[in-house]
C-alpha cells in the first residue's frame, strides 16, 4: 500500500463509520414513527369506544 | 438541531479542503501526516465526551435530576465512537509512519487503550443492572471514576518523554505551521460540532424512546 493509501483508508473509516451511525439513528427514527402511528391509533379507538 | 447539524456538515467539509488543499505537505512524512487533521482532533473531540459524561454524571449525583443519566450515557457513547475512531486512524498512521499498525513501547497509544477499554466497560456495567436509580447511580460513579485516566493519557507523552509518539504541541508552541495549525484549528472545530450534533440527535431519540415507552404504558 502506498501512503496515500493509507490517508485514503483513514479519512474513509471516518466516514463510513458515520455513515453507519447516521443509518441506525434513521432506523431508530423509523421504528419510533412506526411506535407514535400505534399510539395514536390506540388512543383514536379508546376515543371512539368511550365515545 | 438542522442549524447545528448543517454546520457540522459543512465544517466537516471545510476541514477536508483545508487539510488536503490548504496545509502544505510535511516535508518529514509526506502525505500521511495529513491523516494528523482528522486523528488528533478526533482524540480530543473523544477526550471531551469522556469530560462531558463526567460532568453530567457528576450533575447527576449532586441533583439526582433523572436527566443527567441519560445525558452522561449519551456523552460516554459518544466518547466511545470517537475513541474507537481515534485508534482506528492512528493505527492507519502508525503503520504508514512507522511500518507498525501498534507499538505496545508508546505510552500514549496504551494509556489511550486503557481509556477505551475502560470506557467500553462502562456499557457493560450499566446494562448489566435493571433500569433505575441504582443503575443511574453506579453508571455515575463509574463514568466520574474515568475521567480521571484522561489527563493520564493525555499528558503520558510528556511525563515518559515518549519519543516514539510525536509531541505536537509543547511549552514553545504548535510545532507546525501557521497554515497547518489553522487547518488543525478547523478540524478540530468541525469535530467538536460533528460530535455535539450527534450528542443532540442521539439524546432526541433516547428521551423519545422514554416518552414513547410511558405513553405505551399508560394506554395499554
Amino acid at each position: 500500500m502506498s501512503q496515500s493509501d493509507y490517508v485514503v483508508a483513514a479519512y474513509a473509516i471516518v466516514f463510513v463509520t458515520l455513515l453507519v451511525y447516521v443509518a441506525i439513528i434513521a432506523a431508530k427514527l423509523a421504528r419510533l414513527e412506526r411506535e407514535t402511528a400505534a399510539l395514536a391509533e390506540l388512543a383514536r379507538a379508546r376515543r371512539d369506544t368511550h365515545g | 438541531m438542522p442549524l447545528i447539524a448543517a454546520a457540522a456538515a459543512g465544517l466537516v467539509g471545510l476541514a477536508i479542503v483545508f487539510a488536503f488543499l490548504v496545509a502544505p505537505e510535511d516535508a518529514d512524512q509526506g502525505i500521511s501526516q495529513r491523516i494528523f487533521y482528522f486523528h488528533v482532533p478526533i482524540a480530543l473531540t473523544a477526550y471531551a465526551c469522556f469530560g462531558w459524561g463526567a460532568w453530567k454524571a457528576l450533575r447527576l449525583l449532586w441533583t439526582r435530576e433523572e436527566r443527567y443519566d441519560l445525558e452522561s450515557y449519551v456523552a460516554v457513547h459518544q466518547g466511545t465512537i470517537f475513541g474507537a475512531l481515534t485508534l482506528a486512524t492512528g493505527s492507519i498512521w502508525a503503520k504508514a509512519s512507522w511500518g507498525k499498525w501498534w507499538v505496545w513501547d508508546s505510552n500514549q497509544l496504551v494509556l489511550f487503550l486503557v481509556l477505551f477499554l475502560f470506557y467500553s466497560a462502562y456499557f457493560m456495567l450499566r446494562f448489566s443492572i435493571e433500569e433505575g436509580p441504582r443503575r443511574a447511580n453506579a453508571s455515575a460513579v463509574y463514568a466520574l471514576f474515568g475521567v480521571a485516566l484522561i489527563p493520564v493519557s493525555f499528558f503520558a507523552i510528556r511525563l515518559a518523554e515518549d519519543f516514539i509518539h510525536p509531541t505536537t504541541f509543547t511549552r514553545d508552541g504548535p510545532q507546525m505551521t501557521g497554515t497547518m495549525f489553522l487547518a488543525f484549528c478547523v478540524s478540530w472545530l468541525a469535530m467538536s460540532v460533528l460530535a455535539y450534533a450527534l450528542y443532540r440527535v442521539e439524546l432526541l431519540g433516547k428521551r423519545l424512546d422514554a416518552n414513547l415507552r410511558e405513553l405505551r404504558e399508560a394506554l395499554t
